[in-house]
Parts: C-alpha cells; sequence; structure tokens
C-alpha cells in the first residue's frame, strides 16, 4: 500500500521544504501551514481504521539493500494504527498549541522542521517491519529530540537536559541495534513479521537470552524505565508543546511500541515476564513516589508520566503470561491486562497531554510553574482550572473519566496474577497488587497537589510576575479537545475498544485465534470487586495523606543527593570527560610528525609483525609477466627520479620530479593494456603540475630542512622499514590466488550495462554508488578550495565589536 | 615484470614516507603525491599485469586484463587530485594567515 | 594573469576549440572506448582553462557568462538525480538502464542512463576544476 510510505515521507518532506519557504510567512505564523500535515495525515490514516479493525494489514515493500536484507518495508496493522493516530492526533493538536505558545519572534522555522523530523522518525518507527530501518528511524527519533530539547539553546540546563536525553536514548538505542544484530543471526531475516513466525524454534538458542535483554535495554531507556529514567525530568527544560508531544504522548512511548511488538516474540520467556512487569512496577512507584515531593509543576508532570510509563510497562509484562498456556479460554483472561495496557496508553496520551498544555498556559501567562508560588487561580481561569480537573481526576483514576477505566483494569490484572501458579507466583504474586496499590495512593497525592496548591487555596498575586487572567482562546483550544476525549471515552469505551484496541490485540497476540475474543467489554461499573474497593482505598488513603503532606514530607530529605542515579550520571559524564582528555592530551601532542610516526609505526608493527608471525610470506617468480629494457628503463627513471625528490634543492624541481613519476606512471598504465587509465593520468598529472606552481606564488621556497640528525635517522628507517613492509606484502599478495576473482562478472558488461567499455560500464553502472559518492566529494573539495580563498574572515583588528 | 614493479613500489613508498614526516608543509604535499602514485601501480599490479587485452568488448578480444583495478584507480586518481588542490590551497591559505610553513610552529597551544 | 603572448594567444584560439571537441568526442564514446565522464570533463577544463591563461580572466568571463560552481552543482545535482531517479521506477537506487533506438540520421543509437550519470560527471570535474584554478590565480593576498 503507498499511502503508507507516503505518509513517513510526507513528514520528512515538508520538513525539507521548510528552509526554503517559511520566508513567504511572514504575516502569518508558520504553524498554520505546518499544522495541514498531521491533519492530512490524520485523515489518510483514520479514514483505514475500519479496514484495519476488520483485521486487514497493510504491507508494502521497497528494497533498499536487498543483498543485505535491508528493506523498506511499511506494515501497518492494529499495533502501529494506535501509535500511527496517535503522533499525528497528538500532533495536531500539539502545533495548534505551539501556534499560541511560541510567538512568531522564535526561530520557528528550525522548531516546526525538528518536529516534522520527528513525526516522520516517529511513523518510521511504528511502521517499520525491517528491524535495520526501525532502528535508523528509532535513532532520529533521539536526534530529533536532541534538538527539540535544546531548542532554547541559550539556556545551559536545555543544553544539559538534551545531553542527557541524548546520551541515554542513544546508548540504549546501540544496544537494540546488537540485539537485532543478534536475531538475525538466529533467525535469519531483520522482518518482524518473519521473526515472529519463526521465534517458536530459537527459544533455546544462546543468543536469545542476551537479545531479549539488549532489546530490553533499548525500550527501557525510550521510556524512561528505571533506572534510566533521570533523563526525562531534565528533558523538560524543551518548550512545552515539545514535552506534550515527544516526552509524555509519543515518543517515550516508543518503548512501550517495541515491547508490544515484541511480546509475540520473546514474550513466553519467564524472564521477559519477570523483567517487563517488575521493571515496570519499579518504575510505576519510583515515578510516583518522586512526583509528590516536586515544585515545579512541569517537573511533577514528567515523574507522573515515568509512573504512567511504568503502569503501562508492567501490564505488558503482565499480559505476556498469557502466552505461556497458548490460546484457551482461561488464558484470555491474563490477555486483558495487555488490552488494559494499549487502552490506557491512549488514556494517558489525552490525559497527560492535557495536563501539560495547562502547565504550559500557566508558563505563558503567569511565567512561573512553580506551585509554590500559584493558587486561587480557579475564580480567574475557569477555563484552564476545568481542563486541569478532568485530566487530573482520570490520572487519579476517578470516575467519570478514561483514567478511572483502565485503572481498574489495572488492578484487576494485578489480581488476577496472584492465581497464576507458575513462575512462583502463587508466593510473590502478591506484590503486583501491593505496588500497584501504594503507587496509586502517590498518584492520587500528585493528582491533588496539581488540583489543590495550584488552582484552590488562596490567589498569591505578590508573587507573580503578571497579574493572573485567562489565557487566550487559542490555547485552550487543544487541551480542550483532550479533555473531551476523556470524559468521551469513558462514556463510549467500547467503541475505541472495538475499533482501535481490538485489531492492536491481534496484533500481540498473533496465535491467539479471533480477536473478538480478545476484547473485554469495558464498563464502568460492574459491581463490588477487589479492584473497586482498591480505588476506594487509594481515595480515602490519598487524601488523608495529602491532607497530613507536610509531616511526612521529610521523609524525602533521607534521600541523599549524593546516591542519586543522577549522581552516579553526573559522575559518569565527568570522568569520562577527565579521563579521555587526560590520555589525549598524553598522546596528541600537537605535531603532525608524532601522530604520523604512530600511523607508520603501527602500520609496520601490526602488518608486518602478522606477515612475519604467520609466515604468509611467499615468493614466486616464475608466474611474473615477461618484462622488456624500455620497461626497465622506465622503472629506473622512477626511481631515480622518486630518490632525487629527497634532495631537491628547490620546490620547483620536487614538483617536477613529482611530474617525471606521474606521466612514467601514465606511460605503465598504457603498457598494462589501461587506456583510460593513461588518459586521466595524464590529464590530471598536468593539471596538479599547474596547481603546484600556482600556489607557490603563494608560498615561501622552501629552505633545506635543518634537521637534528637522530631525527633524520628515525625518519629514514620509518620510511625505508614501511617500504620494505609493502614490497614483503606485496610479492606476497600477488601470487595469492585462493579466490576466484571477480573480475569476469564484469566481462558481461556489454550484455548487462550495454557498454563495451567495461571500465566505465564499473563505474557508471556496477558501481554508480561509488562514483556518486566519488562526484560528491570532488564538489566538496571544489567548494572547500573556493570558501578557503573567496570568503575569508575579516582580519582581526578589521572587526567593529558589536 | 610484477617483481620489478613491486619493488619500485617499495622506493615509491619509502620516498613518500620520508616526505611526509618531514616538517615542511610542500614536502608533506608533495610526499602525499608520490604515495598516490605508489598505491595506483600497487592496485594495478595486484590485478596481474599484461595478462590479457585492453577491456575495451568492442576493440579486443577475451581474454581481458582485469577492468576492476582500473576503475577502482581511476576514481583514487579523481580522488587523490582534489585532495591534492584541498591541501595545497589549505596549506597557502595558513601560510598568509599564520606566516609559517613549518608545521612544528604551527602546533596549537599548550592548553588547548 | 596577463600574458601578453601573440604567439600563445593565436595557437590556443584554435587549440582550444580542437581540445574541447576531443573533450567532447572523449565524452561521449567513453561508453564503448576509452573516454567518459571524467576524462572527458578533465579535457573540457584544461580547455577553458587555457582559455583563461591565453586572454585575460574579464574577457572570457564576457564571452563565457557562467559561474563555474553552478556548473559543479548542477553536476552533482544531475549525478545524484539519477541515483535517485531509479526509486521512482520502483528499482533500487542507482540502477541505470539501456536501450536501443533507431534514430533517422544516427541509425541504431543506445540511448543510457549511464550518459545523464556521466554527464553530471562531467559537468562536475569540469565546475570543480575551473573553480579551483580560478579562484586560485584570482587570489592576490
Amino acid at each position: 500500500m503507498f499511502s503508507v510510505n507516503l505518509v513517513i515521507l510526507i513528514p520528512f518532506i515538508v520538513a525539507a521544504l521548510l528552509p526554503f519557504t517559511y520566508r513567504r510567512f511572514k504575516k502569518t505564523h508558520l504553524g498554520w501551514f505546518v499544522l495541514i500535515v498531521p491533519i492530512a495525515l490524520f485523515v489518510i490514516l483514520a479514514r483505514l481504521i475500519p479496514s484495519v479493525a476488520s483485521g486487514k494489514t497493510y504491507v508494502h515493500t521497497y528494497e533498499w539493500i536487498p543483498t543485505l536484507d535491508f528493506n523498506f518495508t511499511t506494515y501497518l496493522d492494529g499495533l502501529s494504527m494506535i501509535f500511527a493516530l496517535l503522533i499525528t492526533g497528538v500532533g495536531s493538536l500539539v502545533i495548534l498549541y505551539s501556534i499560541f505558545y511560541l510567538s512568531s519572534k522564535e526561530s520557528l522555522q528550525h522548531f516546526y522542521c525538528y518536529l516534522l523530523l520527528f513525526m516522520g522518525a516517529m511513523l518510521g518507527v511504528v511502521f517499520s517491519d525491517n528491524l535495520m530501518v526501525l532502528y535508523v528511524f528509532w535513532e532520529l527519533t533521539s536526534v530529533s529530540s536532541f534538538l527539540l530539547i535544546a531548542f532554547w539553546n541559550h539556556r545551559q540546563a536545555s543544553r544539559f537536559g538534551a545531553q542527557k536525553a541524548m546520551l541515554i536514548t542513544v546508548s540504549g538505542g546501540i544496544a537494540m541495534l546488537v540485539g537485532f544484530i543478534m536475531l538475525h543471526t538466529m533467525t535469519g531475516s531483520f522482518s518482524i513479521r518473519e521473526i515472529i513466525s519463526s521465534m517458536s524454534e530459537f527459544s533455546d538458542h544462546a543468543l536469545f537470552m542476551p537479545a531479549m535483554i539488549l532489546v530490553l535495554l533499548g525500550a527501557f531507556t525510550k521510556s524512561a524505565q528505571f533506572p534510566f529514567h533521570i533523563w526525562l525530568p531534565d528533558a523538560m527544560e524543551a518548550p512545552t508543546p515539545v514535552s506534550a508531544y515527544l516526552h509524555s504522548a509519543t515518543m517515550v512511548k516508543a518503548g512501550i511500541y517495541l515491547v508490544a511488538r515484541f511480546t509475540p516474540v520473546f514474550g513466553a520467556d519467564e524472564v521477559w515476564f519477570w523483567v517487563v512487569s517488575v521493571v515496570g512496577m519499579i518504575t510505576l512507584f519510583w515515578g510516583s513516589f518522586n512526583a509528590v515531593r516536586q515544585t515545579d509543576l512541569k517537573a511533577l508532570l514528567a515523574f507522573s508520566t515515568i509512573s504512567q510509563l511504568g503502569l503501562i510497562m508492567s501490564l505488558l509484562g503482565l499480559g505476556s503470561i498469557a502466552l505461556q498456556f497458548g490460546y484457551s479460554a482461561d488464558s484470555v483472561l491474563y490477555t486483558q491486562a495487555t488490552f488494559a495496557a494499549l487502552f490506557h496508553l491512549i488514556n494517558h496520551s489525552t490525559f497527560k497531554g492535557a495536563l501539560f498544555m495547562v502547565v504550559g498556559i500557566l508558563d505563558h501567562e503567569l511565567g512561573t510553574r512553580d506551585v509554590r508560588r500559584l493558587g486561587g487561580l480557579m475564580t480567574f481561569m475557569p477555563f484552564t482550572f476545568t481542563v486541569a480537573l478532568i485530566g487530573s481526576l482520570s490520572m487519579a483514576g476517578l470516575p467519570p473519566f478514561n483514567g478511572f477505566l483502565s485503572k481498574e483494569m489495572f488492578f484487576a490484572a494485578t489480581v488476577h496474577i496472584m492465581e497464576v501458579d507458575i513462575f512462583s507466583l502463587p508466593s510473590l504474586g502478591i506484590i503486583f497488587p501491593v505496588v500497584a496499590w501504594i503507587a496509586s495512593v502517590f498518584t492520587f497525592v500528585y493528582c491533588a497537589v496539581i488540583v489543590f496548591k495550584a488552582f484552590l487555596g488562596n490567589p498569591q498575586p505578590e508573587k507573580l510576575d503578571k497579574p493572573i487572567h485567562e489565557a487566550p482562546i487559542g490555547m485552550l483550544i487543544s487541551p480542550m479537545i483532550l479533555a473531551t476525549l476523556v470524559v468521551g471515552i469513558f462514556f463510549f469505551p467500547n467503541l475505541l475498544g472495538q475499533y482501535i484496541l481490538q485489531p492492536a490485540m491481534s496484533s500481540v497476540y498473533p496465535t491467539f485465534g479471533e480477536a473478538v475474543d480478545l476484547t473485554p467489554k469495558v464498563s464502568a461499573w460492574h459491581g463490588v470487586n477487589p479492584e473497586l474497593l482498591m480505588t476506594i482505598g487509594v481515595i480515602i488513603v490519598g487524601a488523608i495523606l495529602f491532607k497530613f503532606l507536610k509531616f511526612w514530607k521529610p521523609i524525602y530529605g533521607l534521600f541523599s543527593s549524593r546516591f542519586t542515579f543522577n549522581a552516579l550520571y553526573s559522575n559518569l559524564l565527568a570522568s569520562s570527560v577527565s579521563k579521555s582528555n587526560t590520555i589525549t592530551k598524553f598522546y596528541m601532542n600537537g605535531l603532525l610528525r608524532h601522530y604520523l610516526i604512530y600511523i607508520f609505526v603501527f602500520f609496520i608493527v601490526t602488518v608486518g609483525g602478522y606477515l612475519f608471525y604467520s609466515r604468509a610470506f611467499s615468493f614466486d617468480i616464475s608466474t611474473n609477466a615477461s618484462f622488456r629494457v624500455y620497461e626497465v628503463c622506465l622503472v629506473a627513471i622512477m626511481a631515480v627520479a622518486a630518490m632525487s625528490m629527497l634532495f631537491a634543492r628547490s620546490r620547483m624541481t620536487a614538483t617536477l620530479l613529482n611530474g617525471v613519476l606521474g606521466y612514467s606512471i601514465a606511460i605503465f598504465f598504457v603498457i598494462f593494456r589501461a587506456p583510460d587509465l593513461a588518459l586521466t593520468q595524464l590529464v590530471v598529472e598536468s593539471v596538479t603540475t599547474a596547481l603546484f606552481l600556482l600556489a607557490f606564488s603563494h608560498l615561501p621556497d622552501w629552505e633545506k630542512e635543518k634537521l637534528p640528525k637522530g631525527t633524520k635517522v628515525v625518519n629514514g628507517i620509518i620510511s625505508i622499514a614501511v617500504g620494505l613492509v609493502v614490497v614483503l606484502v606485496g610479492l606476497s599478495v600477488v601470487d595469492f590466488n585462493q579466490f576466484e576473482p571477480i573480475s569476469s562478472y564484469f566481462e558481461d558488461a556489454y550484455e548487462l550495462a550495454g557498454g563495451a567499455n567495461i571500465v566505465n560500464a564499473i563505474l557508471g553502472d556496477f558501481r554508480g554508488f561509488d562514483t556518486m559518492l566519488e562526484v560528491v566529494v570532488l564538489f566538496i573539495a571544489g567548494l572547500g578550495v573556493y570558501s578557503m580563498i573567496k570568503l575569508r574572515t575579516k582580519k582581526e583588528d578589521e572587526n567593529i565589536e558589536d | 615484470m610484477e617483481t620489478l614493479i613491486i619493488m619500485l613500489i617499495g622506493i615509491l613508498v619509502a620516498v613518500a614516507t620520508y616526505l611526509i614526516l618531514s616538517r615542511n608543509i610542500i614536502r608533506i604535499i608533495l610526499g602525499t603525491a608520490v604515495f598516490s602514485h605508489a598505491v595506483h601501480l600497487l592496485i594495478l599490479t595486484m590485478g596481474d599485469l599484461k595478462q590479457g587485452n585492453v577491456p575495451l568488448l568492442k576493440e579486443a578480444d577475451a581474454p581481458y586484463a582485469d577492468a576492476l583495478p582500473q576503475a577502482l584507480i581511476l576514481t583514487a586518481i579523481v580522488i587523490s587530485f582534489a585532495v591534492t588542490a584541498f591541501i595545497l590551497v589549505l596549506a597557502y591559505r595558513t601560510y598568509q594567515d599564520v606566516g609559517t610553513d613549518d608545521l612544528d610552529k604551527l602546533r596549537g597551544a599548550k592548553d588547548e | 594573469m596577463k600574458i601578453n603572448d601573440v604567439i600563445l594567444r593565436t595557437i590556443s584560439r584554435i587549440v582550444v576549440f580542437i581540445i574541447l571537441t576531443f573533450g567532447v568526442y572523449l565524452f561521449l564514446s567513453g561508453h564503448n572506448t576509452p573516454g567518459g565522464g571524467f576524462i572527458g570533463g578533465l579535457v573540457l577544463a584544461s580547455a577553458i582553462v587555457l582559455l583563461y591563461l591565453s586572454t585575460d580572466i574579464e574577457t572570457v568571463k564576457k564571452s563565457l557568462p557562467l559561474d563555474f560552481k553552478y556548473v559543479a552543482a548542477i553536476g552533482v545535482l544531475l549525478a545524484t538525480s539519477t541515483g535517485f531517479g531509479s526509486i521512482v521506477f520502483g528499482v533500487p537506487f542507482m540502477s541505470q538502464t539501456f536501450a536501443y533506438f533507431d534514430l533517422p540520421i544516427f541509425g541504431k543509437t543506445e540511448l543510457t542512463t549511464v550518459t545523464i550519470f556521466e554527464a553530471g560527471v562531467a559537468l562536475t570535474v569540469v565546475g570543480v576544476l575551473v573553480t579551483i584554478i580560478l579562484s586560485i590565480s584570482e587570489d592576490g593576498g
């Protein structure tokens, strides 16, 4: 299906066009133009919902490097549909919001360029079937996230946060790449669908476990799972639309996507179950626990995002246990955890997106996000308050909002897991509902912090730089749409379940028959059961804890700042910088000669040493071609010319001697049946000599080298040794005929490429890629020469200080 | 013939290495030029010398000389020309701005 | 660059055209006989440089109003776009194709996308070479 490829391409194309077209948008905000892209993509994708819901998938392959098994295969199924709709849907709202958030004075063309880059990369991640292509897009999201976090790059904190996010997510990405390569080694395929279908044969493979752990590392770093969560709070230095989009709705969910996508691959393993669910649980608790102590609302939301991501992750872990049992009426119960995960994924994007936008409004209109300076905003900002209230209550898991439904399903899943009698769950299973419940209490507390501390209580206008006022209507549209969704999903959850979640379920459980059976009927009221009691308990205990917050808050002081993961990260970074600095300073002393000596000595030792060690040297004169007298003369001329270059008194002589070498080689090319080379060499040699002479008019003549005798001797020894090694290697290799030469293939040039000149057929056709890049190199060299000469900076004294 | 050429390549490489190790920038550039000559010859020699006809299918009959090294060398010639031109200009622009062509004097400040 | 050499100027005026023709010939014949984009471009470039050498830069600029930076850029664009062109037709990057046509005057002629690619190469070589040499020689400082 062509349109799926196009969906990935369009954001990139528009991003590439922006730098050329943004000047035309002086009058109107650039965002209005950009807004068309996600809306159009959303519409294209939304039109496919019914057919995807009926179980149809769209595959389209464009062969990229078929010999290495790299293909642009796009695959649209239920799971990628959810993410694609989130990316384009939330993307549209965020861009709409950013139009009012960012003034036209900012460098909008950069902002939207990065944002579109991200959008395209993210769509690439969820649509790619080929793991290598997925990896490329995966890292591209990290890069664009880096650029967006550092958008206000004059701020040190922005740069620090961007670097941190980049380092952590990219190292995770590299781990993931290694995992992908291991998967390829095992299964012989880079296609996720093929790997899923053949994976059952490889569960005992030695690489199975390392591959799983490495892929999970990629997912955990991206989704800010404990202990890699530390980058997300620092990433909040990004403009709020970016935080709402990348760091709560989409990019951090790429890890979730990866885990969901790989559940059919690794999910049947016990380690997968434990790692995913326990890491998720720890993250859930740690995030919510830390969110309570934050005074910056955005940091609070960051930790809450970490916590909610942990919740979704642990649900995916819990859901994977169904694969243990295979498809049966009983195991369907456990698949509901996965259903809840996907459901909460959508819900989280709605309410968290709305909350981020609310915080952005506060920041933008009042100049602060510090909860200690806010208060009593309800009466002044009624619309903002409404959105904040809906978002917070949904996050806390209260009816009538969608968070309630998925939270209930989460509790239900943790309760069900206790009943499983494998993986020593009967004894350990109790930790799941307990941790879930405790984390939810903290979640309730920080939601209360948002509502009560910021919007209720007494206004403190004296602590604010700007008068309290309602936000402009434009900024309120997007959060209001999201808030409407929050309520709407609560009342019509099954519509979402049937059209969006059900097809995704069959992507996660491809062997589980009809997806309809995997789709539970979501309802708000199902009698008094454990999960309802847990919710009631959360509300009661949460309310009490919030009431007495200031009495138990000192607990947080017990955590020394020296032993946090943040400190570990900073130390690691600082020490690696200073260590590498020391090492670099040790051998990089600024003398070119020393660097070259390193290279040459390394060459002599490794190549020469290996030749000696492996006794590979062989020498056989009998296979040599015959030679004639004039050829020997030519060799002698070249040898003499080369040697005399060392003793040349002027640079002119040396250059001409170099010319002698060049022209002699051209003659050799003629003798050795290479007419193209001879022609080229002749012309190039003339031009090179001319260039030397031209350049000499700008350079002083060389003086006799006044080097100490010792240096000269060392140079001489190294030179002779290098020459000797080359001779020995050359003599050994020239008779080497263990492999069939590949050149005979090119002798069919006339049939294959329609050219009788084999050399040119190779250049233009067989190896056209090389030639293309070579042309680019040539062009770059030309540009370099031109800019060095023409675009010189003014001398310093001519600079007028500005 | 091959042995003879390889010996020549050895001499060229030794000369080039010695030139590159010197302090004067023009010597270094000349050294790289000689180096590329040597490498071109080396690649050609590795594909066997004088075994077969010119690799032009319409002009000559099989067997043909190995065309692949020739294509590689053609690329290499152009690239080495580009590089030579670039460093030549780099050298003289440096000289114009700094006033020396001695690389030992061109090293950066100690605490960079 | 001011060289008031009458002989050079007179001869080069004729020679330049011979070299230019030779360059074009080399470029076109490269598919089946020695020649091709690189060598053709190099020869063309040296002809143009000779033109600059024999007459002064201003005169040549008047009669040959080309910015060689753009020539090089167009060449690179041409070379790379033939690569991407193949994507549009659903075949891997850089696939070249050829076919034989019966043209009125030339008879059976082979047309191939390599020629476009090679033209890109030749233009780049000409552009870069002339740019480099002109930049250096114009550099007074």
